[in-house]
């Protein structure tokens, strides 16, 4: 937003900020704080006000160049250096690297005496002066309200605060000013009558023993901003704020397509497998095999050279290991290569926010290009479901906000609809694979579908999950006319066929002989025939020769005898 | 403590009292408290007084190093324990109470301790 400083004449600019740089919270503010106005951060006491206002300052030194002046009321500053040394932020250093300024106003109403007219002439001057020796461009009074407890002159304090807003404004000094809560109202003096651009509200409830923080934007004149309550944490690294979710649906989409580890199962999608960036569910009942299918994702990312975190909320590191060797998938090689990152935690140890944030943190430290979550089910333990599905929500958001594949393992309890999830994340995941277990004939057999896979033609088949030393196999299930069988039905009923089979083969072989037999018969006999036709034609050649043979005899004797009777 | 305010007390005649009056520019509310506070450590106080008188337009830095917000402050800063009063010092009687000075009248200091404490 602050880029945009002048676009042109005609058009009005808008309102200018200041980033923050706190995770979360300039994405929910569209961009910061409003740039060189005072904004009020309330809540009750230990909600994080004076963390966010020292963040803002430590952040705006260390990242913006922009020093800061912290003026605090209630704690000194050795006090508070200490506090937040614990965040990582040493004021003390910036301090002395002049790009903090510190300054403890201590207020005690036993000390002073008030005799006539006063002003708060003094605090302006420190003001004046602290901003000066810095150049400071942002300001935190943590908690100004302090003074009203100093000073018992109602009507000059009141003058005294609008003139301070007044003072802060003309001088261009982005602020945070820290109030408590008050009864029914947002802060216990009302200083959102002073300044009304920009109030924030912080809140730290306890439910079923699990401590949320809670940030919301009551106001922000002049600029869209998120309305609802965000979760935040804060922890070694300051603050951070999670945004439910966020405002656009834009991410980067790839259409590269990973191996699942199961080469059957790639054969499933179009034999490529999973897009990369794609959130994954696999969900089954107890047992079915998900927890495999997973690690075989896990062990192909790492078998690409790529990072791969497991976070696992059953089982721990060594046992997981142990239970893949057996299928033939050796973590620990990827883990030593510093390719495998097993993280387990029990998802009682808190909220779902912080689940959310520890997450974060091991993304933004790892950089895997896939994460596991095994199995997401669990977090209903530690929350309600409807907590569970906005942080699933807000996770499957950040990976595929960082393009990064997601296998998201869901139990599916017994009882419940095989095609639904506990949390009810079925539709934001873009490939579904269920695994089911079928029992038939006193076994129970394992079976894998893809419910659904977006942007793929992906295979409809119904196939028998097996798992051998060496991997998954996906066997084609046997359908025909004993319908679908698995297991030993299947091989069974495969067996049956065989023998069918040969039975056939051999009835075809001995027809072909006898038709051989026959031919042969028939050629013999043919032979015959032909040896009779033979002998009979030389019989009547026989009988003709003896005939010619006759007639020239009987012509001799007729000449001889004409001869003797001389006759002529 | 206590004993050793009462010993500072039996001996006060003797002692100086360091004043300090703090002020932002030569504004009308400054140049009251210093003409106020004249006439009180006039009165009360005689040559036993030492005032200076701190202008803090001039001496930014100063505000933060001696914790002064409101202006005019004046400090005692001697005899121990410090005291702040606040104001034009306009309030005659709530001066004196504060600065705890009345030495030379001790038939009015209870008077007015209890005045003061209750106004506080």
């Amino acid at each position: 937003m602050a880029k945009k400083a002048k676009p042109s004449a005609r058009e009005l600019t808008p309102l200018q900020k200041t980033p923050t740089g706190i995770p979360g919270l300039d994405e929910i503010t569209s961009g910061g704080l409003p740039k060189g106005r005072t904004t009020i951060v309330c809540g009750g006491p230990g909600c994080g006000k004076t963390m966010l206002g020292i963040e803002f300052l430590v952040r705006g030194a260390v990242e913006f160049n922009e020093p800061g002046v912290l003026m605090a009321f209630e704690e000194t500053p050795e006090d508070m250096a200490r506090n937040v040394a614990s965040l990582g932020f040493d004021i003390q250093d910036l301090a002395d690297k002049k790009k903090l300024y510190l300054d403890y106003v201590y207020v005690d109403p036993s000390e002073i005496q008030e005799t006539g007219d006063y002003d708060l002439e003094g605090l302006f001057i420190r003001l004046q002066n602290a901003v000066e020796t810095i150049g400071a461009k942002r300001v935190m009074l943590d908690t100004v309200e302090a003074l009203f407890s100093g000073f018992s002159n109602m009507g000059v304090l009141r003058a005294e605060f609008r003139r301070l807003f007044r003072w802060l404004k003309d001088r261009e000094l982005t602020t945070i000013v820290t109030a408590e809560r008050g009864d029914g109202t947002l802060t216990r003096q009302g200083l959102e009558e002073y300044v009304s651009d920009c109030v924030i509200l912080l809140d730290h409830r306890i439910k079923d023993q699990i401590s949320a923080r809670r940030l919301r934007i009551v106001k922000y004149r002049g600029t869209k901003h998120g309305a609802d309550e965000y979760p935040f944490l804060i922890d070694e690294r300051g603050m951070s704020i999670l945004p439910v979710t966020s405002l656009l649906l834009d991410h980067q989409v790839s259409s590269e397509r990973i191996p699942t580890g199961v080469p059957d199962l790639d054969e499933m999608l179009e034999g490529k497998g999973y897009f990369r960036g794609s959130t994954i569910l696999l969900s089954g009942t107890a047992g079915s095999g998900k927890t495999t299918l997973a690690a075989s994702l896990a062990d192909a990312t790492c078998r690409r050279g790529e990072r791969c975190l497991f976070i696992d909320f059953e089982e721990s590191s060594k046992q997981v290991a142990r239970n893949m060797k057996s299928v033939g998938i050796d973590l620990d090689q990827w883990a030593r290569k510093g390719l495998f990152f097993h993280e387990a935690w029990r998802p009682t140890q808190f909220g779902t926010e912080m689940h959310l944030l520890r997450i974060h943190k091991l993304i933004d430290t790892l950089k895997p290009s896939c994460v596991i979550v095994d199995p997401v089910t669990n977090l209903v333990s530690a929350s309600s479901d409807k907590e569970v599905h906005s942080m699933l929500l807000r996770l499957i958001d950040l990976l595929k906000n960082r393009g990064i594949t997601g296998a998201l393992v869901s139990l599916t309890s017994g009882g419940d609809n095989l095609e639904g999830t506990h949390v009810g994340i079925s539709s934001l995941t873009d490939t579904w694979i269920l695994l089911r277990d079928i029992e038939l004939n006193g076994e129970r057999n394992r079976c894998l579908y893809v419910l659904k896979s977006r942007g793929m033609a992906h295979s409809n088949q119904l196939r028998e999950f097996t798992m051998t030393s060496k991997g998954i196999r996906l066997v084609p299930a046997y359908i025909g006319s004993g319908g679908v069988l698995t297991g030993s039905a299947r091989l069974a009923q495969e067996a049956k066929e065989k023998s069918a089979e040969r039975l056939r083969e051999q009835e075809t072989q001995r027809k072909r002989q006898e038709i051989d037999q026959k031919r042969l018969a028939l050629q013999a006999q043919i032979a015959a025939l032909q040896a009779e036709f033979a002998s009979v034609e030389q019989e009547a050649e026989q009988v003709r020769n003896q005939e010619e043979q006759r007639l020239e005899e009987l012509k001799l004797d007729r000449d001889g005898m004409a001869r003797s009777r001389r006759a002529n | 403590m206590a004993a050793k305010t009462n010993s500072k007390k039996d001996s006060a005649s003797a002692e100086i009292i360091d004043l300090r009056l703090y002020v932002a520019g030569q504004t009308p509310r400054s140049l009251a408290a210093i003409s106020n506070l004249k006439k009180i450590c006039g009165e009360d106080l005689g040559s036993r007084y030492r005032l200076e008188v701190v202008d803090l337009a001039k001496n930014p830095a100063l505000a933060r190093d001696h914790q002064i917000l409101a202006i005019p402050t004046l400090v005692r800063s001697l005899p121990v324990p410090i005291r702040k009063i606040i104001g034009d010092l306009s309030d005659t009687e709530r001066v004196v109470v504060g600065l705890d000075i009345r030495d030379g009248k001790p038939d009015k200091r209870p008077a007015g301790g209890t005045k003061g404490k209750n106004g506080r």
